[in-house]
């Protein structure tokens, strides 16, 4: 993501601690999830409780995901 | 205004007349009306004027009873002609009028103290052959620029630029690895550090003496932040405007036409009105215009024209305007930057040369001293919040943050929260203002190479401030502290120098800052902080002093700092690359230079690239790097100015003067 910091990084740890996403970065975020997951991210849920670590990201896609399978498939 | 060089031997070698020359022919660009030596066994300054007092008279260097005292200086006292008329009142006897003859009647009477009577910006050089001390200083605020190299025992050399420090080969030419880091924290290195190994520059408000081999350092100013100062708002602000009235009065003392730059905020617009308002100077303006709305000021720029009637140019300058120029820019600041903004001004005091103008007045200073940047409310706020951290209101004001930044605006509430948060400890850190600015800028060392990173060990940058903090720093109040933080770094050591001095001097203009008049600044600091920031409203009392001076939407209107297209001069997929950055990025490049860590700088070139690069992490990272490349390929890896060096004309010992354009 930025420089070499991104190597090391551990699932669990904090992307706002780490100085990975700055003032303006969980935009940039979300617009890949966005794009890569043909997914779409309502406002309310741009917390960092959704998307402050690599776990949090991939259960936050995951059920979004499995949400709009199940929007398609009713 | 001018270039200043000199050398001083140590060793009893007789100083090379033709280093002084090169010396002086690499800074031309300071001073392309005449070049001046004055070269004897022990010691050699060189001087390149751009004349603008007593075009006739004001020959440098310059000495006093037939070179019991010689003087170089850059710059300008404002106050020369009362303390001329006090040194007349004294016995004192003048050949010129220039306030360069008032330096040296003033250090004959009363040594090194002379300059805390001195009120002006200046670099300068005197050589008291009698004493055969060397006796250099720099005014308060650091507006004119003064590098020395001392070479122990050996000699010691002085310029206002590293690059005629450099015609010397016995100069080191290395990068100073804790230097960058300081940039990659503060923006600029520490001063008196530079980015280069064995180049320090005499600090703001000090002097320096080198007598018997030794030499010493010392402090004549330094600001102070005691609120002793009460009042009304009204009282206070009528005795700011007297003060920046008479500030810009005597700034407009030259023997060339002055101009002034209209930024379209207010600082500026402050400026250009006393000018219009209280002297009968004719006032021509200058400014620059963007393509980028969110850049742009013109409409602003405009509002003035028409309420100050003033003959008003405006240079447009595109992202690849920047691009093509920056490595000019590069050899010009002598520092990495991280953002482009320098390069427009370089491109504006080339107009302002081509009009024929020499001087021009700007708002330079302001935000410093009367408390203009956002830096400011978002210390305020945060304290304000960490008062109450369960509030779910206080937060919400930090939307007031930042309004001209659009992606900081669409960023969703709990992540401003994360990001501004305030924690426990930060709370009693002495740079509670600064944390949030510096970890941010810090993310930049995310580039650096294994083999910087295992250099630069445990250095801290932050502790190394930590430790340099003035005693009084514990006594002041969190604004003060702010404010100091403002005006002793990144004030001297980016705005003033790499934005300023060196943006105007590549093309000969001279700047003038009212603002940082040190009476102005005195009075600001004694001030309460409320009077510069009142709940929200940013330089209140510089708000209420210019009520009726400019037009209310001026006064009213949002604040928005200068800046210019960063990232994408060089990388915008619309544009072909410029051959420089290919290469001072390129793999191979990176990896000989050894600083950066070359896939991490390709992963970054490639998200810009791929126009994914929204962030101000991203634009002042590939900034940083690309100047640190174009650093080391100027500076380091070439003779700078080579082609300059050779400019200078056959050298005698004694005294010479070379002219140009004046026979």
């Amino acid at each position: 993501m930025f420089g070499q910091a991104s190597t090391d990084l551990r699932d669990d740890e904090s992307l706002l601690d780490r100085g990975l996403i700055d003032s303006t970065g969980v935009l940039e975020l979300v617009g890949f999830l966005e794009r890569r997951y043909a997914i779409s991210i309502d406002d309310r849920e741009l917390v960092p409780d959704n998307l402050d670590s690599i776990a949090r990201i991939v259960a936050f896609v995951e059920a979004k995901a499995r949400a709009q399978v199940k929007d398609i498939a009713s | 205004m001018c270039g200043i060089a000199g050398t001083l031997s140590l060793s009893g070698h007789p100083v090379d007349p033709a280093l002084v020359s090169r010396m002086g022919g690499a800074l031309a660009h300071r001073g392309p009306d005449e070049r001046g030596l004055h070269v004897d066994a022990e010691v050699g300054l060189a001087h390149t004027r751009l004349s603008i007092i007593d075009l006739v008279g004001g020959h440098q260097p310059m000495s006093l009873d037939a070179g019991r005292l010689w003087v170089t200086f850059n710059g300008e006292i404002f106050n020369y002609i009362e303390l001329r008329e006090q040194l007349i009142g004294l016995g004192h006897r003048f050949t010129s009028r220039s306030d360069t003859e008032v330096i040296l009647h003033l250090y004959d009477r009363y040594g090194p103290d002379c300059v805390t009577m001195m009120n002006g910006q200046w670099a300068l050089a005197i050589w008291d052959s009698r004493r055969r001390r060397l006796f250099l200083s720099r005014d308060r605020m650091g507006v004119r620029p003064l590098f020395y190299a001392h070479l122990n025992g050996v000699k010691f050399s002085f310029a206002s630029e590293v690059k005629a420090l450099f015609q010397d080969a016995d100069v080191p030419r290395a990068l100073d690895l804790e230097a960058l880091d300081q940039v990659f924290t503060f923006w600029s290195p520490l001063s008196p550090r530079t980015i280069f190994t064995g180049i320090h520059e005499l600090s703001p408000g000090h002097s320096l003496i080198v007598e018997a081999g030794c030499v010493r350092t010392w402090c004549y100013w330094k600001p102070q932040y005691e609120p002793t100062k009460m009042g009304s708002s009204q009282t206070l602000s009528e005795e700011l405007q007297a003060l920046l009235v008479d500030a810009t009065r005597i700034r407009l003392r030259a023997d060339v036409p002055v101009g002034a730059y209209l930024s379209g905020g207010l600082d500026s617009s402050v400026t250009a009105a006393l000018v219009k308002r209280f002297t009968t100077t004719p006032l021509r303006t200058f400014s620059v215009a963007f393509d980028d709305a969110e850049l742009d000021e013109s409409w602003y720029q405009r509002q003035m024209r028409d309420a100050l009637l003033t003959d008003h140019e405006s240079l447009r300058c595109s992202s690849s305007d920047i691009g093509r120029v920056f490595p000019d820019v590069i050899r010009h600041t002598e520092t990495p930057v991280l953002r482009t903004a320098p390069a427009p001004l370089m491109l504006l005091s080339h107009l302002v040369s081509e009009r024929g103008y020499k001087v021009v007045l700007t708002g330079e200073g302001a935000d410093e001293v009367l408390g203009g940047y956002d830096i400011f409310k978002e210390t305020k706020i945060r304290r304000f919040w960490a008062a109450q951290p369960q509030s779910l209101r206080r937060p919400l004001l930090l939307r007031r943050l930042y309004p001209y930044m659009p992606n900081m605006q669409a960023q969703p509430l709990p992540y401003l929260r994360a990001f501004f948060k305030v924690t426990e400890r930060d709370l009693d850190d002495p740079f509670f203002s600064h944390l949030p600015r510096w970890e941010l800028t810090s993310r930049l060392k995310c580039f650096y190479s294994d083999a910087t990173r295992d250099r630069l060990g445990t250095y801290g940058a932050v502790d190394d401030l930590r430790s340099r903090l003035p005693a009084e720093y514990a006594r002041w109040d969190t604004f003060s502290r702010a404010q100091y933080l403002e005006a002793a770094h990144l004030l001297p050591g980016y705005i003033l120098s790499s934005q300023g001095d060196r943006m105007a001097m590549a093309n000969a203009v001279e700047g003038r800052f009212p603002f940082l008049d040190h009476r102005v600044v005195e009075f600001s600091n004694a001030l309460h902080p409320t009077m510069k920031m009142k709940v929200l409203t940013e330089k209140h009392l510089l708000k209420r002093a210019a009520q009726g001076l400019v037009p209310d939407v001026i006064v009213n209107r949002e604040k928005q700092p200068y800046r210019a297209p960063d990232a994408r001069s060089f990388l915008d997929s619309g544009q072909a690359t410029p051959e420089y950055v290919e290469e001072l990025l390129s793999e191979p490049r990176l990896r000989a230079d050894g600083i950066f860590d070359p896939s991490a700088v390709q992963r970054l070139v490639a998200k810009i690239r791929g126009g994914r690069a929204i962030g101000v992490k991203d634009n002042m990272a590939l900034v940083g790097i690309l100047s640190t490349q174009l650093l080391i390929e100027l500076f380091i890896r070439t003779s700078p100015d080579a082609h300059d060096s050779e400019r200078g004309t056959a050298v005698r010992r004694g005294e010479l003067f070379v002219r140009a354009g004046l026979n």
